[in-house]
């Protein structure tokens, strides 16, 4: 099954390069998409449904917003020469950080093993084991995110909160009006 | 004389008609995903962006004003705004001292946690899942709306 995955990555990482390489806007944005997918098969095979549930949904809506939205417009991809000198630095930086990584992989637990089995005292322990006691819920996932991590979700939408608001005031029927103009009430 | 006739906006009767049907469907499947995302995989987040396909839906095969028919976009972001009030206002109740004292608290379920397996169970959980449902229900629904409604205008336009 490990070959599998191996393939799967393959697969995500030549649709990324498909993305950022191709001239049409469509086969781009067609590409990020199976990317998203690439990684929500990875999440069933680690058995994560309630993780993959919400890339699943995410994924086609954005999939149709970029189509319906970003293409109709009429944009065009403008792909310029690159830079030797800024190419270089990059490629410096990315070996740096690739030495500094190799001790940070060092600590890491294996592939598929996650720290619990490892570790008596981690936290994901105890949540198995009092929390369907303390609340009542049996999916342990909803109730980490709603109870014990509940002011993580809360952030999360602030974020949301924020990003509409935002997207509701740059994009209106009347982007500008002049001070002499009446209060328009419809957006 | 053609010119008189009135052509139909959006896709092939086919398509809306099979989509009319589909959309209940789907919004039925959405809300079964945030009622019991305290017992199976799902939640309010992803049941909240299945509801908002419901209405993309209708977006796309009938035009704008048959989704805007049935939720306006005031109505829309007042339900926004509700739906982030309302989590928040569950977990500041539990701030006050009579039921826990610290934000958060799952006072529903220490005081009754009910059966577990059943949907009356959980306590805040549930509330809270509704919660974000309707924002992001709502608040990606605006987002689609708005960016579909989206055009290039130009200063001579006016």
């Amino acid at each position: 099954m490990l070959e599998l995955m191996g393939l799967l990555l393959l697969f995500m990482i030549i649709a990324a390069i498909v993305a950022i390489e191709t001239r049409d806007l469509l086969a781009a944005v067609i590409s990020v998409t199976a990317v998203g997918f690439g990684v929500i098969i990875a999440f069933f095979y680690m058995r994560a449904p309630d993780v993959a549930i919400v890339p699943i949904v995410v994924e086609v809506l954005v999939l149709v917003i970029l189509i319906r939205a970003t293409l109709r417009v009429g944009l065009k991809t403008y792909i310029g020469n690159r830079d030797f000198f800024g190419l270089m630095v990059t490629m410096a930086m990315l070996f740096v950080i690739f030495l500094a990584a190799i001790r940070v992989f060092d600590q890491l637990p294996a592939f598929g093993v996650p720290v619990m089995t490892t570790m008596p005292d981690a936290p994901s322990n105890v949540y198995i084991a009092d929390g369907l006691k303390q609340t009542g819920a049996a999916n342990l996932v909803t109730a980490v995110l709603l109870d014990y991590r509940a002011y993580d979700t809360l952030g999360e939408a602030t974020v949301l909160f924020a990003s509409i608001m935002g997207a509701i005031a740059i994009i209106r029927k009347k982007a500008r009006k002049k001070p002499s103009e009446p209060e328009v009430p419809e957006w | 004389m053609v010119d008189d006739v009135v052509r139909p906006k959006g896709m092939s009767p086919i398509v809306k008609t099979v989509s009319m049907w589909v959309k209940g469907f789907i919004l039925v499947f959405g809300i079964y995903i945030v009622l019991y995302g305290h017992l199976t995989p799902g939640g309010g987040f992803g049941g909240g962006v299945i509801i908002a396909m419901a209405f993309v839906l209708m977006t796309l095969c009938c035009g704008k004003h048959e989704a805007l028919k049935r939720m306006p976009l005031g109505v829309a972001g007042e339900m926004d705004s509700v739906g982030a009030l309302m989590f928040l206002v569950i977990a500041l109740l539990g701030l006050s001292a009579g039921l826990g004292g610290t934000f958060f608290t799952n006072y529903i379920a220490k005081a009754d946690p009910g059966t577990p397996f059943k949907l009356l169970s959980g306590g805040t959980i549930l509330l809270s899942n509704i919660a974000i449902a309707l924002k992001v229900a709502t608040s990606l629904f605006l987002v689609f709306t708005l960016l579909v409604m989206l055009r290039v205008m130009y200063k001579d336009e006016r």
